[in-house]
């Protein structure tokens, strides 16, 4: 059984007096016990209001929710709120991209750890102090005796991130989901980020969701991809073949539209034409339609199905790019 | 344009300090961020000079300091032979029409409350440029047309528009006056990767039409790769290193230039798998109390016990137009010097003048 099966999550955010707005359509995908599984999009896709509707953290109001959140075969979409509060930070843990706007200012770092294990763990604050003290030392924080009384603000972003990462990881959670987790450092705490968590997971065996726009992060850490586009899964790949054999006509546009440190130089980018803005609904053919090269009349008449491909990924496109044909 | 070669814009150690002040009644200065100092280069007529480097290294006020948005502390700006920082009043508010800017966050730089046509025709009209009606009108819709916005777009407000054509209003914005130089700040990390490319093509286009001269300031390093031709990488105020952008990418000699490339992820697995990562230890030091010697040598997996902490290392010409502020650059390219662990050193964010971290306990190499 897998660790977590996400099947046709679903939240459509409805205002009053305004038209209702699908965020997320039908997603579904599965995460093994110790697999890193990316989801990539660019904004308004939809992959963090999934990660939100998996921790049962978006607004209670406002928003309907629907489809199954299995974890460990209990649909966490219908635990009671103080069920779902037991198992959050215990169980399946989330590290998100701003440190300093997720860390409480006015609470010493130290607490803020230490608050976990006395939650979920039953320790005293002492035992829990101490515990933590360990925790930050894990994550590479220098000094972690005097970072247990400092504040948020004493100390760098990077610091931060790694103080956050200690926190999500107080309990041993069997899931941990990043939301975006480096897209607010530079790119050499970026490394050391990624290397952090990629040791992590590998040595507690936690398994990881990582939601990113950044198709390099996905290219060093995840062993399955899903791409998002409009709030549906476009296309889900074993990384090495999407990478070199993207199928989805988005996909391949946006693995060909990036600059590379390793691409000569001189050479035009294909940008992918019109922007994010430009879809039209799912209900009236495929969202990316508008701004596709491959496009054919069956897109426009109804959502294409996403069916599984020969190479064992799944791919929801009337006219994929020819599987011969490689990125660049 | 090919009368290139003569440099348009010389920089001449030009430092950017910014005052820290403190107390209730006086304003007493208790320090000094040192945002930019001593950065000497030259950037060619119709070249494009991409200035790269992490958050807090002093690149962003460097481009601000050549537009005299900020005003330099020292050094001189040489703008196409006039010294800019000897001008004033009238004199540099003239200059500046030659000089224009694009920033990061097209929403922010944009008014909310003006038309796309106001905003192109106030800086016509600024430099007494918007006599003549129908030579303005024509001359907006040319700039439209060229960074590819329908005309239609003159009436609108700039929260109809996308990121991606935000970010070309602002193009257009800078591009009206038919300026020389452009800097451009961070023009494309606000936007979406699939908008990314449209805009490094559109900058690209409009340097071949016009012989536009750049300056673009950004922190990732394959944009930079991508439009410049020349490449500077900044560590601290200082420029580390200079070269032409394949040069500098072959091969990279500053060691932190190697650390700053071998961080950034590329998008294919078969190259990340295989990949050996120079992790720098800790954070940026603090600007304000910059380590002595070579700013770097709190980090650098490569710093020697001797020189490294007390020496300054100038930007010197090591190979063929290949600049590197390093001691040792030639031993380390020849591979004489292996790197070593380097201890994590406490670094605090920048505010005030904090304490003095004293400098860190080098290792010898093995």
């Amino acid at each position: 059984m897998s660790l977590l099966d996400v099947r046709d999550l679903s939240v459509v955010f409805q205002r009053r007096g305004e038209r209702p707005f699908t965020a997320v359509d039908k997603v579904s995908f599965t995460v093994e016990p110790g697999q890193t599984v990316g989801l990539v999009g660019e904004s308004g896709c939809g992959k963090s209001v999934t990660s939100l509707a998996i921790m049962g953290l978006l607004p209670k109001r406002g928003n309907k929710v629907g489809g199954e959140v299995l974890f460990d075969g209990t649909d966490l979409l219908k635990l009671r709120p103080n069920d779902m509060r037991d198992r959050r930070g215990r169980e399946i843990s989330m590290i998100f991209q701003d440190p300093l706007s997720s860390l409480n200012p006015v609470i010493p770092i130290g607490v803020q750890v230490a608050e976990v294990l006395e939650r979920h763990q039953g320790r005293d604050r002492k035992q829990a102090l101490r515990e933590a003290r360990d925790l930050l030392d894990a994550v590479g924080i220098p000094d972690p005796q005097r970072r247990l009384s400092e504040y948020p603000h004493q100390i760098s972003g990077g610091m931060r991130q790694r103080a956050l990462i200690a926190i999500a990881l107080a309990c041993k959670p069997r899931l941990l989901i990043a939301d975006e987790p480096t897209t607010a450092l530079d790119v050499t705490i970026q490394a050391q980020i990624l290397t952090l968590l990629k040791q992590l997971v590998d040595d507690t065996g936690t398994a990881l969701v990582m939601i990113t726009h950044d198709l390099g992060v996905v290219a060093g850490l995840c062993d399955t991809v899903n791409v998002l586009y409009g709030g549906k899964v476009v296309e889900r790949a074993r990384r090495h073949e999407l990478f070199a054999h993207a199928r989805h006509p988005y996909t391949h546009g946006l693995l060909n539209s990036v600059p590379r440190l390793d691409s000569p130089r001189g050479e035009r980018l294909h940008a992918i034409r019109g922007s994010v803005s430009d879809n039209i609904p799912w209900t009236e053919g495929c969202a990316f339609a508008p701004r596709c090269d491959n496009v054919v009349d069956a897109c426009l008449e109804g959502p294409p199905p996403l069916e599984p491909t020969a190479t064992g990924g799944d791919l929801r496109c009337n006219n994929p790019v020819s599987e011969e044909v490689t990125v660049r | 344009m090919t009368e290139q070669t003569g440099p348009l814009v010389e920089l001449r150690d030009v430092k950017v300090h910014f005052p820290i002040k403190s107390g209730l009644l006086f304003d007493r200065t208790i320090g000094y961020v040192y945002a930019v100092d001593g950065v000497s280069l030259s950037i060619r007529k119709g070249e494009t000079y991409g200035l790269v480097g992490e958050s807090g290294c002093g690149k962003s006020t460097l481009g601000r300091g050549l537009l005299r948005l900020v005003e330099p502390t020292e050094g001189e700006i040489v703008f196409d032979g006039t010294d800019v920082r000897s001008l004033k009043g009238e004199a540099m508010r003239h200059a500046r029409r030659r000089m224009q800017m694009i920033f990061q966050d097209p929403l922010s730089s944009l008014d909310p409350r003006q038309s796309v046509e106001s905003l192109l025709v106030e800086g016509l009209k600024a430099h007494g440029l918007a006599g003549d009606k129908a030579e303005t009108n024509r001359r907006l819709r040319e700039t439209l047309e060229a960074v590819g916005l329908p005309a239609s777009a003159l009436s609108k407000y700039p929260h109809e528009f996308s990121g991606g054509q935000r970010q070309r209003i602002g193009i257009a914005r800078a591009l009206v006056l038919n300026p020389d130089l452009i800097v451009a700040d961070e023009p494309v990390s606000a936007l979406d990767v699939s908008i990314q490319a449209q805009v490094l093509n559109l900058l690209e286009d409009l340097q071949n039409e016009r012989g536009l001269t750049y300056l673009i300031i950004a922190h990732d390093l394959a944009v930079v790769r991508h439009i410049a031709d020349t490449v500077g990488v900044m560590y601290l105020g200082g420029l580390v290193e200079e070269a032409s952008s394949d040069d500098l990418y072959r091969e990279p000699m500053h060691p932190y230039t190697r650390a700053l490339m071998s961080a950034v992820p590329v998008p294919d697995p078969v190259v990340e798998d295989r990949r050996e990562r120079i992790l720098l230890a800790g954070d940026l030091p603090s600007p304000t109390n910059p380590p002595s010697g070579c700013r770097f040598h709190t980090r650098c997996p490569w710093a020697q016990p001797t020189r490294c902490a007390e020496e300054r290392p100038a930007l010197r010409d090591v190979v063929g137009g290949h600049r590197v502020a390093c001691h040792f650059a030639e031993d380390i390219a020849a591979g004489r010097i292996r790197p070593h662990e380097v201890e994590v050193e406490l670094v605090r964010p920048a505010e005030g003048t904090g304490p003095l971290d004293p400098p860190g306990e080098l290792i010898p190499t093995p």
